[in-house]
């Protein structure tokens, strides 16, 4: 029996770009009991529903994270468009995918960053943003941002991209290809890498289950789910891939899914190029939405559930989004009871936390 | 630290902002925008900290927390609010948990709006507090 004590973690801390607070029981290095304190971001967007017009609120829906804000748009929008039984153009449908892929990219390679920063691989973290600043200038030159993007709408999407555009992006992507190989070969096989990340923060199967884990941390425990093969939406259902999985369920294996992934993605907007239809963008609509409507999209860092209940006036009645890192967060408490103290920094790194999704 | 007029250091808190700044504002240390040439570094602590970099308006559970790290900053500081939610509220001024800009709290020096504010900006920003900076050091200078 060692000397109990607890130390305070966050909310601002070196490592976390976004405050979670975390009130760390130790007994000498390591961990018994991780407390999280939360609600150092919420600002209340569910609630500001039913302030907003239906039309205006997808914009607020996308500043509800400036990481995952494209696919939380595109869901709030695929919400409205199912309750009020609109079809979208296939070519919108593929749009959609695209622009998914491509958040998903530029969001696992900030995520590759952060670790490697982490660690105190700076030279890593600096290679790993250099390659998401041309993801970001694919966005800026296909939408106009770099962050915030506001390119769907109901109906479907409001700015096209022509063939040039998208092989010039393919071209782009097939050059970023061999880069990232370069740089996440130092991730899978550099000795001080492998020495923080390997045997460390072990996530069970059983528990992963039990404590209701998604995405990369729930695929790093050998459980090959993907809410994009699952529950098919925009244009998935069309393209050829399978859930990315590793079985070790330690840290290690949760960076090796997000890698994975990346190849993944990269070959999923190539699958779409090549398949995108010409045609329309966007069909047009009339009337308010009535009704109510669950909608499961993937998300970079696991699945995430939006909910919309609308009663045929101006403003919906409730937008409620469940979000990936909330469910994370219990299995994060697990990893993080055991743990050295030194560890902690890059376990919570490891589920790829966002917190101002988690508490909007 | 009040001597440094041309390498400060840099602080960054994410008030309750949605990411977009913050990312933005790590994009800048980064190779493609580099601060660094400035001789800027990125610290994580207050006590180091010449500017204060704060992204997102501030509610009622993270106010404390800003003015804390407001108050541990060494004589002279410069704030920097980066992103119109941090100058005023932003997308989230009608919501209920949200007070206002970061300047209901603790005086703001430079305003750099933008949703997100593009790293141009924030550099931009960055080098207007250097010389809000100087001129505290030299008004700290007369009085003693």
């Amino acid at each position: 029996m060692g000397n109990r004590s607890v130390i305070p973690f966050g909310p601002q801390h070196p490592v976390l770009p976004e405050p979670i607070h975390l009130d760390l029981v130790i007994e000498d290095e390591k961990v018994v009991q991780a407390i999280p304190n939360i609600g150092f971001i919420h600002r209340g967007l569910e609630k500001l529903v039913q302030k907003r017009d239906f039309t205006d609120y997808g914009y607020v829906v996308e500043r509800i994270c400036g990481i995952c804000s494209y696919i939380h748009g595109m869901s709030y929008y695929e919400v409205i468009e199912h309750i009020m039984g609109i079809e979208i153009p296939e070519r919108a449908k593929y749009l959609r995918t695209i622009w998914s892929e491509m958040s998903r990219v530029h969001s696992h390679l900030l995520w590759l960053g952060l670790l490697a920063d982490g660690f105190g691989f700076e030279a890593l973290f600096y290679q790993c943003w250099r390659l998401r600043e041309k993801v970001l200038d694919m966005f800026e030159a296909s939408t106009g941002g770099r962050v915030v993007f506001s390119v769907n709408t109901i109906g479907g999407v409001l700015k096209d991209m022509d063939s040039s555009m998208l092989k010039s992006f393919v071209d782009i992507f097939q050059d970023m290809d061999k880069e990232i190989h370069k740089c996440c070969d130092i991730f899978l096989k550099d000795y001080t890498v492998e020495t923080r990340l390997k045997d460390v923060g072990i996530l069970t199967k059983e528990n992963a289950v039990l404590l209701g884990a998604v995405g990369p941390t729930m695929r790093g425990s050998g459980i090959a789910v993907d809410t994009r093969k699952k529950y098919s939406y925009a244009a998935y259902d069309k393209l050829d891939f399978e859930p990315c999985v590793a079985y070790e369920g330690d840290s290690f294996a949760r960076c090796l899914v997000r890698i994975e992934e990346l190849y993944q993605s990269i070959d999923l907007i190539r699958q779409a190029v090549d398949k995108i239809p010409a045609g329309d963008i966007i069909t047009p609509y009339k009337g308010k939405p009535n009704g109510e409507f669950m909608f499961r999209a993937e998300q970079p860092r696991g699945e995430a559930i939006y909910y919309g209940k609308a009663n045929g006036t101006n403003h919906l009645e409730r937008f409620r989004i469940r979000t990936p890192t909330f469910a994370n967060i219990t299995p994060m408490l697990n990893i993080l009871a055991g743990a050295q103290l030194a560890d902690v920094p890059i376990l919570v790194l490891t589920i790829d936390p966002c917190i101002s999704c988690t508490e909007r | 630290m009040a001597d440094i007029t041309k390498s400060p250091w840099i602080m960054h808190y994410d008030a309750s902002s949605c990411n977009g700044c913050d990312i933005e504002v790590l994009a800048c240390l980064t190779p493609l925008y580099d601060v660094e040439r400035f001789g800027i570094i990125n610290t994580g602590n207050p006590k180091h900290a010449d500017i204060l970099l704060i992204t997102g308006s501030v509610n009622t559970q993270n106010q404390e927390v800003v003015k804390q790290l407001y108050e541990q900053m060494p004589e002279p500081k410069v704030v920097v609010a980066i992103g119109i939610c941090a100058c005023n509220g932003g997308v989230f001024k009608e919501c209920y948990n949200v007070l206002g800009g970061v300047d209901k709290v603790i005086p703001v020096d430079v305003y750099v709006p933008g949703c997100a504010a593009r790293p141009q900006s924030i550099v931009d920003g960055v080098v207007k507090g250097l010389g809000v900076l100087k001129e505290k050091r030299e008004a700290m200078k007369k009085k003693a």
